[in-house]
């Protein structure tokens, strides 16, 4: 092992760093369709101070270093594109402190969502936190990173807009804490009243500072959990089947699906809301409020609830949800991949009709899968499609597709979600030049040597 | 072209005209009744056309034979009336069309059709089906498509249920045992009624359950349980059936509650209702129903069509009624115990 090697050992352990090949070749990938790029090091901190020790040393030998979570992101957010060091957070693992009366809880940057949700569901089954719709191994610091999205973003936006404080290693080694918790010892802001300096990290992918403890808002849970789906064959009313269902305020999550497998789901869109409720009375009102604000669309016969029967019940209100791992192997071979772009949702009917389109055009099999952000205030659009990992050719297909999706998406007024590093390139392009300048301004101060995931948000 | 056979007179001359004065979702006197029906079968608008609810109850209150309710579909669908919304439609029709996908089992001259209901392949279980199983149908290829007079298409069913006819008609079988009403009613009513030739002798179910719990009686130990029967819309289709449900109740030992809401006032499951219209007719029968069963202290409602079972199961047991299948209900009779804890 070099000397850097060495030191990371004297910084972290001998067990917790390696540079062999076997380890290189999976920090090199993610399971999407990017082309892969081996680090240098793999190391696993215990500790911010471990990580600050890095940074410094990564600072003296002008080396990258790509902080990364489980790695499931699928756009190569974590693949060390100028080699270095990958600062694998799998150790900083712990839930530092729940407030139930305040409803937060402090993590560490490597804690994940299932052991978030495990560990509420033991100690504090009257809390919970907006999961998201990835396998439990996803890290809670990486998917607000990214402005990941859970089970909560209807009623309460990105699962970044849930964030009440930060603890960051800075490019330059030391520590920073942003909102309340750098001036109190309670984490109930990430910034108001104060100026809120979150967003110098978050969406930045670790190309400003590295997360190493978070403060994660959580919600009252419920003791009943229900679902239903109204569907309809004219994509063009979705906008305002959305817009009666989110006025109600009585769903928790809003999704829409179309796709044209199992045959059941052939025609058209699906509207599936959730409704939560400690009582049969609580569930039923809410229930009732819905179903009537979507009457005027049965008695027009243009949408109607399906019977959802009691076996596709547990699927549908499993959390997360594996529906994703299940379309991944429609074509066998275990591909998925897409692009959901954060978008209006005016425009579902344009974006619905563009991924059948690219669908015909690459024949490829797919899936639209829409989350609601907010009371209607924009959605999540994702375009996937599913390819077989040991069909080159469609693999291509599928990169072709995912391309198309990146240029119709800025044309219709859409904003990139965890952009590849291409889309990242694309979106800075398109970007207000102030603005450009303004994150140009921000990197540089922050990371002047630019060895913060080198490769993401290149202002330069 | 297949038509529906249906005789004008028969309704001119009927002295009750019970399919309408009847039914439990449209309020009409005989003369009205009579008008409106007479309306239908001249090929003119009806307001019954856009109202019908689809319960299929007027199969069975007509005692002349001359099927009212395919009346009312033939002619809703000529006249363009959706009775439910596009979407579900086009979900139902997808979810029967033929796959490839069906299962048979060791066909032999008896079969048991499971129609298209997965349930089933769970719930025939134990010796009531020893003679015939593992003598079984079941997947689209064999799917009666009844189901579509719900949403006034019998455009599909003159194009489908030819196709199922002849698919048994290749498996040799001569008698079919149907383990659902509406395949029942297919086979035993409406294809019939549009003069279409069925190459085997079909059985209700309930019929055959009869005849094996008979067999079996010296291990019938009475149940001696109050229960109340949830009929489906289907067994409008096949009404000379519904007398089993009492004959198999004596046998097992079951007292069949009184209530309300039974045999001819039976209320649908409004799981249709809810696709068809929306909340106020669903909740409103369903709340009305159950609070039936309350009412006429039912320890146990027993279920003919899964559909049903899905929709009212978690309902009634809510209401401390335990929601049971007939056929389960005839195991634990026999000493079996039911696959599903009831």
């Amino acid at each position: 092992m070099s000397d850097i090697g060495h030191t990371l050992a004297t910084i972290v352990g001998e067990n917790y760093v390696s540079d062999k090949k076997e380890e290189a070749y999976f920090y090199a990938r993610d399971p999407g369709l990017m082309p892969d790029h081996k680090p240098d090091y793999v190391v696993l901190p215990k500790t911010a101070g471990e990580i600050q020790k890095i940074v410094k040393l990564a600072n003296k030998e002008k080396i990258a270093i790509v902080p990364m979570g489980a790695g499931l992101g699928l756009t190569g957010l974590v693949i060390p594109l100028k080699g270095g060091i990958v600062i694998d957070m799998k150790r900083m693992n712990k839930i530092i402190e729940v407030n139930e009366t305040a409803r937060y809880a402090i993590v560490e940057g490597g804690a994940s969502q299932g052991f978030l949700k495990a560990y509420l569901e033991k100690n504090y089954p009257r809390l919970r936190h907006s999961l998201p719709d990835a396998p439990p191994a996803a890290t809670i610091a990486a998917n607000v990173m990214i402005h990941g999205q859970g089970r909560l973003a209807q009623q309460y936006g990105f699962n970044s807009d849930m964030v009440s404080g930060l603890e960051v290693v800075l490019p330059s080694g030391e520590i920073g804490h942003i909102g309340s918790s750098s001036m109190s010892s309670d984490w109930f802001s990430k910034g108001a009243p104060l100026p809120d300096l979150s967003g110098l990290f978050l969406g930045w992918f670790g190309a400003t500072g590295i997360i190493t403890k978070l403060a994660l808002r959580l919600y009252p849970k419920k003791k009943m959990r229900d679902v239903d789906i109204f569907i309809t064959d004219n994509e063009n009313l979705v906008p305002d089947m959305v817009f009666e269902i989110t006025h109600t305020e009585m769903a928790e999550d809003v999704l829409i699906f179309t796709q044209p497998l199992p045959m059941m789901f052939k025609d058209n869109h699906h509207v599936s809301y959730y409704i939560t409720g400690d009582t049969d009375e609580e569930i039923e009102f809410k229930r009732k409020m819905i179903w009537k604000a979507l009457e005027r669309f049965i008695k027009s016969k243009d949408g109607g609830f399906m019977s959802v029967p009691p076996l596709m019940k547990p699927t549908l209100l499993e959390m997360p949800q594996r529906s994703a791992a299940r379309l991944a192997d429609v074509k066998k071979g275990g591909g998925f991949e897409y692009s959901g772009p954060i978008i209006m949702v005016e425009k579902y009917p344009e974006c619905s009709r563009k991924l059948v389109e690219l669908s015909d055009k690459y024949d490829l099999a797919y899936s639209g899968m829409v989350r609601i952000i907010g009371r209607g205030h924009s959605m999540m659009f994702g375009f996937a499609f599913t390819f077989n990992r040991a069909d080159p050719d469609m693999m291509e297909r599928t990169r072709k597709a995912l391309k198309e999706v990146s240029d119709y998406v800025l044309e219709i007024g859409g904003v990139f979600w965890k952009p590849t590093v291409n889309e990242q390139r694309m979106a800075l392009e398109r970007m207000d030049p102030n603005t450009r300048n303004l994150m140009k301004m921000i990197k540089n101060n922050l990371d002047p040597n630019g060895i913060m995931n080198p490769g993401n948000w290149e202002v330069n | 072209m297949y038509e529906l056979k249906f005789n004008n007179n028969l309704c001119k001359t009927c002295p009750t005209v019970d399919c309408l004065v009847k039914c439990q979702y449209i309020d009409l006197d005989k003369d009205r009744a009579k008008e409106e029906i007479l309306k239908i079968s001249e090929g003119k608008d009806s307001f019954v056309l856009h109202d019908c609810v689809t319960c299929y109850g007027c199969e069975e209150y007509c005692k002349r034979g001359n099927h009212p309710f395919y009346l009312i579909t033939e002619m809703r669908q000529k006249k363009g009336i959706l009775t439910a919304p596009r979407a579900i439609t086009k979900q139902w029709i997808n979810i029967g069309e033929p796959q490839g996908k069906f299962k048979t089992g060791d066909i032999k001259k008896k079969v048991l059709s499971f129609g298209f209901m997965p349930e089933f392949l769970q719930l025939v279980q134990g010796r009531l089906f020893d003679d015939v199983m593992p003598s079984y149908i079941y997947g689209q290829e064999f799917f009666c498509n009844v189901v579509y007079i719900h949403f006034a298409n019998t455009a599909i069913i003159k194009e489908r249920l030819p196709v199922v006819l002849d698919n048994f008609r290749k498996l040799d079988v001569e008698e079919v045992v149907c383990m659902h009403d509406e395949c029942y009613g297919a086979f035993a009513s409406l294809a019939p009624a549009y003069g279409m030739e069925v190459p085997f002798r079909p059985i209700h179910y309930f019929e055959y359950l009869y005849n094996r719990l008979k067999e079996l009686s010296n291990e019938i130990r009475p149940l001696n349980i109050k229960v109340a029967y949830q009929r489906p819309c289907s067994s409008r289709l096949s009404s000379d059936k519904h007398h089993f449900v009492a004959d198999i109740m004596q046998l097992i030992g079951a007292e069949l509650v009184d209530r309300k809401y039974q045999n001819e006032n039976a209320l649908c499951c409004g799981d249709m209702f809810g696709m068809l219209s929306g909340y106020d007719l669903r909740h409103d029968v369903q709340t009305r129903n159950i609070d039936d069963m309350v009412d006429s202290d039912a320890e146990y409602c027993f279920f003919n069509c899964p559909a049903c079972q899905n929709t009212l199961s978690e309902k009634v047991a809510k209401k401390g009624i335990k929601p049971v299948h007939i056929i389960d209900l005839c195991r634990m009779a026999i000493g079996e115990k039911p696959e599903v804890e009831v």
